[in-house]
């Protein structure tokens, strides 16, 4: 890990709780290079194969409780960097994977990280994958992530993506389409920040294409300062199926919040909810924390980590 | 004059001293020159906690829900306010708290002044208050939500031993977000279990039984009970319960904006529950307060 900066190690350990080394398979990327990787013997992490920037990750089949971390991270201005990773997860493996992305700049010239990743879950396999964005430095940095996820997944496998936007990011837009196979499970928890003028976009389009196969999107977004959030999602289910979306959405200050929810039927035995409410603070929520000795800004705080949590 | 009246005399002076700049009475001890302090304020910082004068608050639609209110709540006790419906009961209890804000009048704590301060400052000062329809949280656990009740810091078994007081069983309920995954007498008994963790001066709870069923409703009865003995607290319930009314020390009954009748609790149950019918011409009869 001699390669990897300062600056590196500190997103590492906002991103993906880094405490000076990652037990079990790991790349970490650093301003648009490789510069740290460990494979295991469950866990194999090589080039592309079609020669385009980043990785393969080859997870065996019946692997269990093992982890692989594949950060990225920019640490200085003028930077962009674009990688494609694919996961293939083999039948009845379960793992975590862990990728964490922080853009770190000094000055306001744009420094951008795009991640393309595509997931392959194999028959009854389990993937927990755990992001989470944040943007350091300068107030006037001029940071973008804008991953891209594309996932199918197999008969009676599940994914559970955790993603978070912790703050700092000037702009984001997520798209995650995804296809699901005959009892497979999808859940996505997404938690997204913003202020100042950040936006946010997510764009999900989930294709339920097996009979049995679940799928639960849950979005809280808080926007603070002038900033703006939007949020799309497409629930199609071609089969028997269930799908609930929930989408909810703080406003502080000027800051606005778009959330678009669509659900689609192509079948009469699909089953499919959405849930959405935007506002600001419940202004009981506040008098109820203050009644316990916290001031408004203490009870604010409170309300908006526990909502993001 | 006798000892215990003397150290009564230097206990409640130094009291009044530090605390009313509004009172009449000082003392030097250095010097032990005693200055004029009225018997009637001594008697009153001993023996009650709060005192409210005069207070007034109208709603927005200028309906004037308090009236030049004047009460005064006793140390130690548990004091049940009662009333018909629309009486004013939950805004006083509001208007102690610093919920809402008097338009006029006083309240003084503990013989302070506190009508000046806002609701996170009255909590300071030690005022607990449950709220009738208690607000749900997302992300926030019930643990998460008692820990702050207590100040930031609770052992695992002051947690557990506050949710068993309030009927909840622990293993069940300490990780559960205080949202709409909890029924309404779940997040009821979490609200009062957040009153009871703060070990406040004057606990406020405001219709503690509304939306808890029977069985949670009888723990609570025998929580009440207990706490009445076991604290230093005094302790004010809103309710028209029966059964709460007769674990009172002293009862309040509120009409229209205003004090009807303030008493022991054995001279105005009886009454509250005068068997003659909702019509009863009977001269003590003060029915109309309460219901069964």
């Amino acid at each position: 890990m001699s390669e990897v900066n300062g600056i590196t190690k500190q997103l590492l350990e906002i991103v993906s709780d880094f405490g000076g080394k990652f037990d079990g398979a790991y790349n970490i990327r650093q301003d648009c290079q490789s510069v740290a990787r460990q494979s295991t013997e469950h866990i194999k992490i090589v080039n592309k194969a079609d020669g385009k920037p980043g990785i393969e990750i080859h997870i065996s089949p019946e692997t269990q409780d093992e982890k692989v971390y594949i950060p990225a991270c920019i640490t200085q201005a003028d930077v962009d960097d674009l990688v494609y990773n694919d996961f293939f997860v083999g039948e009845g493996a379960d793992v975590i994977i862990v990728a964490g992305c922080g853009v770190h700049t000094e000055t306001n010239e744009l420094s951008r990280h795009s991640g393309v990743h595509r997931f392959f879950l194999g028959k009854g396999s389990h993937v927990l994958y755990v992001e989470k964005h944040v943007g350091e430095g300068a107030d006037d940095g001029n940071r973008t992530i804008d991953p891209v996820t594309d996932a199918e997944i197999g008969e009676g496998a599940v994914l559970e993506m955790d993603t978070s936007q912790l703050g700092g990011v000037t702009s984001t837009s997520r798209k995650c389409h995804i296809k699901m196979d005959k009892e497979a499970k999808l859940i996505i928890r997404e938690r997204i920040l913003t202020d100042k003028r950040q936006t946010a976009s997510t764009d999900f389009v989930v294709e339920v294409n097996g009979e049995d196969a679940s799928v639960n999107l849950i979005s809280r977004s808080v926007a603070k300062g002038n900033s703006y959030q939007e949020y799309s999602s497409k629930i199609i289910g071609n089969a028997r199926c269930t799908g609930h979306s929930e989408c909810d959405g703080i406003l502080a200050e000027n800051g606005k919040v778009s959330a678009q929810p669509s659900l689609i039927a192509n079948c009469k035995d699909a089953e499919l909810i959405h849930e959405a409410a935007i506002g600001k603070i419940a202004g009981e929520q506040i008098l109820k924390l203050r009644t316990l000795g916290l001031t408004e800004e203490e009870a604010e705080a409170t309300i908006i980590n526990g909502f993001l949590k | 004059m006798p000892t215990p009246l003397i150290l009564l005399f230097y206990y409640t002076a130094s009291k009044v001293k530090s605390q009313g700049e509004k009172h009449r009475a000082a003392l030097d001890f250095h010097s032990k020159v005693w200055y004029t302090i009225s018997v009637h304020e001594i008697l009153k910082l001993v023996i009650f906690l709060l005192e409210i004068k005069e207070l007034s608050w109208s709603a927005p639609d200028g309906r004037k829900i308090i009236k030049d209110l004047s009460l005064t709540i006793p140390n130690n006790k548990l004091t049940v306010i009662t009333g018909p419906n629309g009486s004013g009961k939950t805004t006083l209890a509001k208007l102690i708290a610093g919920v809402e804000t008097a338009e006029s009048g006083s309240i003084f704590l503990d013989g302070e002044d506190i009508t000046p301060l806002d609701i996170t400052q009255r909590a300071k000062k030690g005022i607990g208050f449950a709220f009738q329809q208690p607000v749900r949280f997302k992300g926030i656990t019930v643990k998460d939500l008692l820990v702050l009740a207590a100040g930031g810091i609770a052992s695992e078994d002051k947690l557990n031993d506050v949710l068993l007081k309030v009927g909840l069983q622990p293993e069940k309920y300490l990780d559960r977000d205080v949202d709409a995954h909890l029924s309404g007498g779940e997040i009821k008994r979490v609200e009062i279990a957040t009153v009871l963790l703060r070990s406040s001066k004057l606990m406020v709870f405001d219709e503690p039984e509304a939306g808890i069923d029977i069985w949670s409703f009888n723990n609570l009865i025998d929580t009440f009970s207990q706490l009445k003995s076991s604290t230093d607290s005094s302790i004010i319930i809103i309710s028209h319960q029966e059964r709460i009314l007769s674990i009172a020390d002293e009862i309040i009954l509120l009409r229209d904006g205003d004090i009807c009748e303030q008493g022991k609790r054995d001279s105005m149950f009886p009454r509250l529950f005068c068997a003659g019918g909702e019509d009863c011409q009977c001269p003590n009869c003060i029915k109309g307060g309460a219901s069964e």
